[in-house]
C-alpha cells in the first residue's frame, strides 16, 4: 500500500511540472496586463511601464518562468498583488474554511444522497422513487448561485432564521487558533462562537451540497437497483439470509462503488461551486479568493492556486482509489 | 454547540425586535400628540447607556495596507482616518483644509516654508509623544524612501505630489523638516506647492508613531522587486493619535478597532467599529436587511429608494466626483471640433441625471465640481439643442451623421458612475437622435476597460470619470488634460504649459485665477463633455441617527450618533 502511494505521488511530480509550464503561458497571455488592474484608473502610462519592469512582466517568458520555478521549488509561492501577502499565507487562512464549508456540504449531499437514493429504489416506480427522480432533477438544473441568492434571500433576509453572509457574526469575539472556527470555538469552550460559525455554515453548505446531493441520489438509485436484481442477492434470498444482511452487506455495500468514485470527483467540483457560493454569502474561502484573483489579474495567486488544486485533485483520486480496495476487495490498487 | 440563545445572531433579532417596537411607538407618539415631552426625556443620559456602542460598517475590501503612507484606496484611507490623524484635517463637511494635529499654520511670503503650532498633550497609541520630532520623523521617512518604497503602487500620494525623493532631490518639492521646540515645527520646500496645506489632510501624510514605524519596520517592504510585500506595521501595528486603535484584522473578513483612551478630543458614543468585508453590493445591502451591520456606503441609485421605504437612512454626499463622455480624437471624425461641439449639443444633461444618476447629482459644466478652486461660473456652456447638433455636423462634412464606438465598463459601480450600463443607453439613444449612430463596446471594469480606454488608442466615446482625493483643482484637470494620453488623443501643448504653470504657482488667489482661464480654455477646446456631479449614498440602520458624510470621504466615527 505504501509502495503503492509512494509512486502516485512520484508520478505527480512531472504531471504538476508540465501542468506548470501550459498554466504558466495560459496565465500570462490572459488579456489584459496586471498592471492597470493593479494601479486602477489613477494609472499614467509611466506608472504601468514602471510596475511592470517592477515586477518583472516585461522579461522574456522563459526568464519569468524560471526565476518562477526555482522560487516553488523553494515553498516560495510568490506574494499576492492584491493583498501584498505571502500566497501560501493567504491560501492557509482561506482553505480551512472552504474544506469546514465542503465538510458540511458533502456531509448534507451523503447524507441525504445515499438514504434517499436507496429508499428510491427500494420503492422503485411508486411516488417516493418518482419525487426523489425529479428532486434530482432540479437539483442538478439549478444553477448554484441561483439556488444560493434564493437560500439566502428567503432565510437570512426575509425570514431572518439564519446568517446572511461571512463566517461569523461581526460582533462576535472568538479566538481562532486552526482557523476551522467551529472546531476553534469547541476547542476553546467558546460555543456560542461555534454554534454562530455553524448557523453561517449551513446555507452556503446547503447550496454547494444540492448538486452534489442531486448526482449522488442518481448514482446511488441506479447502482442500487442494478445491484438488488443481481444473481448474488437472488443467491442470498434464496438461501434464506436474513433481509437486513442482504440489504446490508449485500446491496448496499456492492451498490456503493459507483457512488464512492462520483462522491470522489464532486469534491473536486465543490470547489469551483465554491467561487460562486462563497461570493453570494461573502464567505472567506479560497473560492471568493480565486475569484478575486481572476478579476484582479493576481498572477502569483493564479499559479500558485492552480498548482494548489492540481495536487489537491491527486490526493482525492488517490484516496478514492484507495477506498476502492476497501469496499470491494477485489479491486486491487496497483 | 448548545446555547444557541446568547448567540450574535439572536442579538440581532432583539434589536430587530426593538426598532420595530421603537417604529410602533413613535407611530403611536406622533397620533397622540406628545412627541416633545418624550423627546426631552429619552435625551437624558439614560438614553445614552442604552446605546449599542458598536458600530458595524461594511467595507467593500480589505484595506491594502494599514501603513496609509504606502496606501491610495479608499478603504484603507476610511480606516487610517479612525486610527491616524495629520497636522492638517478637513473642516467638517467640506473639501477645505482645517487644523488638526496643527493647531495653526503660517506660511513665508515665498510660499518656501510653514511654520506650524503643534497641538500639545497628544499621545500616539503606544504611549509615545506627539511633538515636533515626530513630525519630522514622519516627513523624513518620506522623503528618504529608496527603490520599490518609490513606486506608484506603494508611496503614490508621496511621489504624485512630492514629485523627489532624497535621491532625486532636484525633482523634490519637499527639503527639510527643523524643531523648533517641543510644538513648533518648520518644513521647508524646495518649490513653491500652492496645494502643500491642502495635501496635508490626506490619510497618506497622516502622523505615525515613531516608535511603532521603528519597532515593527514600516519601511521592510518586499524582499524583492517582483512583488513588494506589505510590512509587518502595516499587516497589524498601525500606531497614531487618532480616536480609535487597531484591534484586529482577519483578512477577508473584517477588521476591529477600538477607542483609544487617551484620545485628546471628544470620543462619542462609540467604542468598537468592526469593519465587516463584504464586497458584493448586493450582498452589503442584505447585510444592513439582515441586521448584520450598520451602514455601507455607494449605496445602488435602485436601492436608495427602497432602503428608505423600508426605514433605513439614506445619507447623500455632497458630490466631489465627476462623470464625463471622453472623445479620443485618434478618430478622425472626432477630432473635428465642429463633430465635438455638435455632440456636445446633442447631449440633454438634465435628462440623463434626472433618468440615470442619484438623487443630488448635479449637472456639470466644467471637470471640477463647485466647491474646488477655480470654478469658473461663466464658462463657455453647450445647451441642449439637437437641431443645432445637426447643423454643426452637415458643416463638417456629416449631413447624415456618421458611426463611432461607444466604450464603456460593465458590472461597475463607481462614485462617478454607479450604472454605466445605463448611462451608455441614455446617451446612446440622445445621440441617434441627432444621427449619430454607436457601436456599443461593453468591457469588464479592470483591466479590460481600463486598459483599452488608457493604455491604448483603439476606443472612440467613452465614459470615465474621477473622485476627488481634496481639494485641489489640479487633482482633477491636471490629471485629465496635463499631458498627451491615449485617452483623449490630442496634444494641445498650449493647454499643458497652463496646467503645468498654474501647479506651480504658490499664491493661492493668483492660482485661482489661472485655474478659471485654463477651465474656459478646456471648455473651448472641448476634448471631452463634463457629464454630471454623481452623488454617491450611504444606507444605514434606523438606529444611526446622524453620520458625519464628507465630500472627501473624511469621516471620523467619533461623530456619528446612535439612538439605541
Amino acid at each position: 500500500m505504501l509502495r503503492v502511494i509512494g509512486k502516485r505521488i512520484a508520478l505527480l511530480i512531472p504531471t504538476l511540472f508540465g501542468l506548470s509550464i501550459l498554466l504558466f503561458l495560459w496565465v500570462r497571455n490572459l488579456p489584459g496586463g496586471p498592471a492597470t488592474a493593479l494601479l486602477g484608473e489613477k494609472a499614467t502610462p509611466e506608472a504601468i511601464a514602471r510596475v511592470n519592469e517592477l515586477y518583472g512582466f516585461d522579461r522574456p517568458l522563459i526568464t519569468q518562468y524560471l526565476t518562477y520555478m526555482g522560487k516553488l521549488l523553494q515553498g516560495d509561492f510568490g506574494v499576492s498583488i492584491n493583498t501584498g501577502r505571502p500566497v501560501l499565507e493567504e491560501f492557509a487562512t482561506r482553505f480551512p474554511a472552504t474544506l469546514e464549508l465542503t465538510v458540511v456540504a458533502l456531509v448534507f449531499a451523503i447524507g441525504v444522497g445515499i438514504p434517499l437514493g436507496y429508499l428510491a429504489a427500494r420503492h422503485y416506480g411508486r411516488f417516493l422513487d418518482h419525487g426523489s427522480v425529479v428532486l434530482s432533477l432540479v437539483g442538478i438544473t439549478i444553477p448554484v448561485f441561483f439556488l444560493a441568492f434564493i437560500l439566502k434571500y428567503l432565510f437570512a433576509i426575509q425570514w431572518s432564521l439564519l446568517p446572511p453572509d461571512g463566517r461569523q457574526s461581526p460582533r462576535i469575539d472568538a479566538t481562532h487558533y486552526t482557523q476551522f472556527y467551529v472546531l476553534d470555538g469547541l476547542l476553546t469552550g467558546e460555543y456560542d462562537a461555534a454554534w454562530d460559525a455553524f448557523l453561517h455554515l449551513i446555507l452556503p453548505g446547503l447550496a454547494l451540497g444540492t448538486i452534489p446531493l442531486a448526482i449522488i441520489v442518481r448514482i446511488t438509485r441506479a447502482s442500487v437497483l442494478e445491484v438488488q436484481n443481481a444473481d448474488y442477492v437472488r443467491t442470498a434470498r434464496a438461501k434464506g439470509l436474513m433481509e437486513r444482511t442482504i440489504r446490508g452487506s449485500f446491496i448496499l455495500r456492492n451498490a456503493m462503488l459507483p457512488v464512492v468514485t462520483t462522491i470522489g470527483l464532486q469534491l473536486g467540483l465543490l470547489i469551483s461551486g465554491a467561487v460562486l457560493t462563497e461570493t453570494v454569502f461573502a464567505f472567506n474561502g479560497i473560492g471568493r479568493f480565486l475569484r478575486d484573483a481572476i478579476f484582479g489579474l493576481d498572477y502569483p495567486v493564479l499559479q500558485g492556486f492552480i498548482i494548489f488544486i492540481a495536487i489537491l485533485y491527486a490526493l482525492i483520486n488517490l484516496i478514492v482509489d484507495l477506498s476502492y480496495s476497501v469496499i470491494d476487495p477485489r479491486v486491487r490498487v496497483q | 454547540m448548545s446555547n444557541p440563545g446568547t448567540s450574535v445572531h439572536g442579538a440581532g433579532f432583539a434589536r430587530k425586535r426593538a426598532a420595530l417596537t421603537a417604529g410602533f411607538s413613535i407611530a403611536a407618539l406622533l397620533l397622540t400628540g406628545c412627541v416633545q415631552s418624550q423627546r426631552e426625556e429619552s435625551t437624558g443620559a439614560e438614553g445614552d447607556a442604552a446605546v449599542d456602542s458598536t458600530f458595524v460598517f461594511a467595507a467593500s475590501s480589505d484595506p491594502k495596507s494599514l501603513d496609509p503612507a504606502f496606501a491610495s484606496d479608499g478603504e484603507s484611507f476610511r480606516v487610517s482616518r479612525q486610527i491616524f490623524e495629520g497636522l492638517v484635517g478637513v473642516e467638517p463637511g467640506t473639501a477645505d483644509p482645517a487644523p488638526l494635529l496643527a493647531e495653526s499654520w503660517e506660511t513665508a511670503e515665498d510660499g518656501l516654508s510653514t511654520v506650524f503650532q503643534l497641538k500639545e498633550g497628544v499621545t500616539f497609541h503606544d504611549g509615545t509623544p506627539f511633538d515636533a520630532e515626530a513630525v519630522c520623523f514622519n516627513f523624513d521617512r518620506w522623503y528618504n524612501w529608496t527603490g520599490i518604497q518609490q513606486a506608484e503602487t506603494t508611496s503614490y500620494y508621496y511621489g504624485s505630489l512630492f514629485r523627489g525623493f532624497a535621491d532625486s532631490p532636484d525633482k523634490a518639492v519637499y527639503e527639510s523638516c527643523e524643531a523648533n521646540g517641543d510644538n513648533e515645527v518648520t518644513i521647508n520646500l524646495a518649490k513653491p506647492f500652492a496645494g502643500f496645506i491642502a495635501a496635508l489632510s490626506l490619510p497618506a501624510f497622516a502622523m505615525q508613531s515613531p516608535t511603532a514605524l521603528e519597532e515593527y519596520a514600516a519601511d521592510e517592504i518586499g524582499g524583492t522587486a517582483e512583488a513588494p510585500s506589505l510590512s509587518e506595521y502595516a499587516l497589524g501595528h498601525p500606531v497614531g493619535t487618532g480616536p480609535f486603535k487597531f484591534d484586529a484584522w482577519n483578512v477577508g473578513q473584517q477588521l476591529e478597532l477600538s477607542i483609544y483612551d487617551d484620545y485628546w478630543g471628544e470620543k462619542g458614543q462609540i467604542t468598537n467599529t468592526i469593519f465587516r468585508i463584504i464586497d458584493d453590493p448586493q450582498a452589503r445591502r442584505q447585510a444592513l436587511e439582515a441586521g448584520d451591520i450598520d451602514g455601507y456606503d455607494l449605496v445602488a441609485p435602485a436601492d436608495t429608494q427602497s432602503l428608505k421605504d423600508a426605514g433605513y437612512n439614506i445619507t447623500p454626499r455632497d458630490p466631489f466626483t465627476i462623470l464625463y463622455l471622453g472623445m479620443n480624437q485618434a478618430i478622425p471624425e472626432l477630432k473635428d471640433p465642429k463633430v465635438r461641439e455638435a455632440i456636445a449639443h446633442a447631449i440633454d444633461k438634465d435628462a440623463l441625471v434626472a433618468q440615470t444618476l442619484p438623487e443630488g447629482t448635479e449637472v456639470a459644466t466644467q471637470f471640477i465640481p463647485e466647491v474646488v478652486d477655480g470654478y469658473n461660473e461663466d464658462v463657455t456652456t453647450y445647451d441642449y439643442d439637437p437641431e443645432r447638433a445637426k447643423e454643426l455636423l452637415a458643416e463638417a462634412g456629416y449631413p447624415d451623421g456618421f458611426e463611432v464606438t461607444f466604450n464603456y465598463p460593465t458590472n461597475v459601480s463607481r462614485p462617478y458612475m454607479p450604472t454605466p450600463e445605463q448611462v451608455f443607453t441614455n446617451l446612446q439613444a440622445q445621440l441617434d437622435e441627432v444621427g449619430i449612430t454607436v457601436t456599443p463596446a461593453p468591457a469588464a471594469w479592470s483591466p479590460d476597460y481600463l486598459n483599452q480606454v488608457q493604455g491604448t488608442p483603439d476606443h472612440g466615446l467613452h465614459l470615465l470619470g474621477w473622485t476627488g482625493d481634496y481639494n485641489d483643482t489640479d487633482n482633477f484637470i491636471g490629471v485629465f488634460f496635463g499631458q498627451e494620453k491615449l485617452e483623449f488623443g490630442f496634444n494641445n501643448p498650449e493647454l499643458f504649459a497652463a496646467l503645468d504653470e498654474a501647479r506651480g504657482v504658490s499664491d493661492r488667489d493668483q492660482q485661482t485665477e489661472l485655474y478659471k482661464e485654463i477651465n474656459e480654455q478646456i471648455a473651448e477646446f472641448n476634448p471631452a463633455i463634463p457629464l454630471a456631479h454623481p452623488a454617491p449614498s450611504l444606507a444605514f440602520a434606523p438606529r444611526v441617527t446622524s453620520y458625519p458624510a464628507s465630500p472627501v470621504n473624511d469621516e471620523v466615527f467619533t461623530d456619528i450618533e446612535l439612538s439605541e
